[in-house]
């Protein structure tokens, strides 16, 4: 059993080696970004913990320099994390039967550990369920280290790592050029695209996403024939 | 200034909102009965989509109006596509478009 988990964490750390550099790249910031902001490490420690989700954290920065307000801050929470909702959707299958390990594999679904463990090819003598875990841990390790890192240095960094959080980005393309490869027709991946971008251009970069999850599920119902017809899904 | 007690509830609520979105579809469909036929193709459909919109919303402070116009990423971006088709190498494609990006943004633009 314990060389199942050592495997499984051997087969797990290569896929998030990019993460590993965005995370610490976003989480220092973030953690530097709260220094700055009159916070000390621990608010970027416990938050980087327990919320987990990098674009909402930034924002609570300034929801805990505003004037209180718990309900708006729940309902912002709840928008700019609506895209989880997708992720869990997705994860039904891949997620059931992995026991106890599964409330911390929902509880660390970020953007960047739902994308590996959906995706990732699992070697056969791998425990799936191990290999999420592992990749989810890690991820969520590198966040936190590296926003307590930033919380703790606070300006003293200096560092000229501009553009280095493009590796989310790569990581991303190359993600989602995996999956056009595994597909004969890309209708789906057509319609997130082409959704997604009149959305941002539409509705501004702030306010973008929930109208083009909304209008991403109204066109999956409605071709919902001739998607599953094309066999891709 | 909020009190610590007002910060406490602050950060909670964040984690409520955030916990909410990443239980409530395990919640809703359990394991125990099966789930219905239009989740299960949603469940199918959705990660290409939803691969497509997380690029997109990477992109989303890209301005083509100022600065480099947006050229640094598509170079970039290009680059990773065509290393990625040649080589198939994951780690690969993602350090050298990631290196190139911000070689061009320290540098050319």
């Amino acid at each position: 059993m314990r060389g199942n988990k050592v495997a499984a964490l051997k087969a797990a750390f290569p896929h998030t080696i990019p993460i590993f550099a965005g995370f610490w790249f976003l989480g220092i910031t973030y953690g530097v970004y709260m220094n700055v902001s009159g916070f000390s490490f621990w608010y970027p420690l416990i938050m980087s913990i327990t919320i987990f989700g990098g674009s909402l954290e930034f924002l609570a920065v300034s929801m805990l320099l505003s004037p209180f307000a718990p309900l708006e801050t729940f309902l912002v929470s709840l928008m700019i994390q609506a895209r989880h909702l997708f992720y869990g959707i997705a994860m039904l299958d891949k997620y059931a039967g992995t026991g106890l390990k599964k409330l911390y594999l929902i509880f660390g679904m970020c953007d960047e550990s739902f994308s590996i463990n959906y995706s990732a090819e699992v070697p056969e003598n791998i425990d799936r369920g191990w290999f999420m875990f592992f990749v989810t841990l890690l991820n969520h390790i590198y966040w936190v280290s590296g926003a307590a890192l930033g919380g703790l240095l606070g300006s003293l960094i200096e560092f000229n790592t501009e553009g280095l959080s493009f590796v989310m980005t790569a990581m991303f393309v190359v993600i989602l050029l995996e999956q056009l490869l595994k597909e004969r027709r890309h209708y789906t991946a057509a319609i997130g695209l082409v959704v997604s971008a009149a959305c941002l251009v539409g509705f501004g970069a702030d306010s973008f996403l929930l109208p083009a999850m909304g209008g991403i599920l109204l066109l999956l119902t409605a071709f919902r024939g001739p998607i599953e017809k094309a066999g891709d899904v | 200034m909020m009190t610590l007690g007002q910060q406490f509830i602050t950060i909670g609520m964040c984690v409520l909102g955030t916990m909410l979105t990443r239980f409530l579809p395990f919640l809703v469909f359990s394991d125990k009965k099966p789930t219905p036929k239009y989740i299960q193709y949603l469940g199918r459909a959705l990660p290409p989509a939803i691969f497509a919109m997380l690029v997109v919303y990477c992109l989303k402070d890209v301005n083509v109006a100022y600065g480099g116009h947006g050229l640094p990423e598509l170079i970039a971006i290009s680059t990773v596509v065509v290393l990625h088709l040649w080589k198939r190498k994951m780690l690969l494609s993602i350090a050298v478009g990631t290196a190139l990006y911000m070689l061009l943004v320290q540098t050319v633009f």
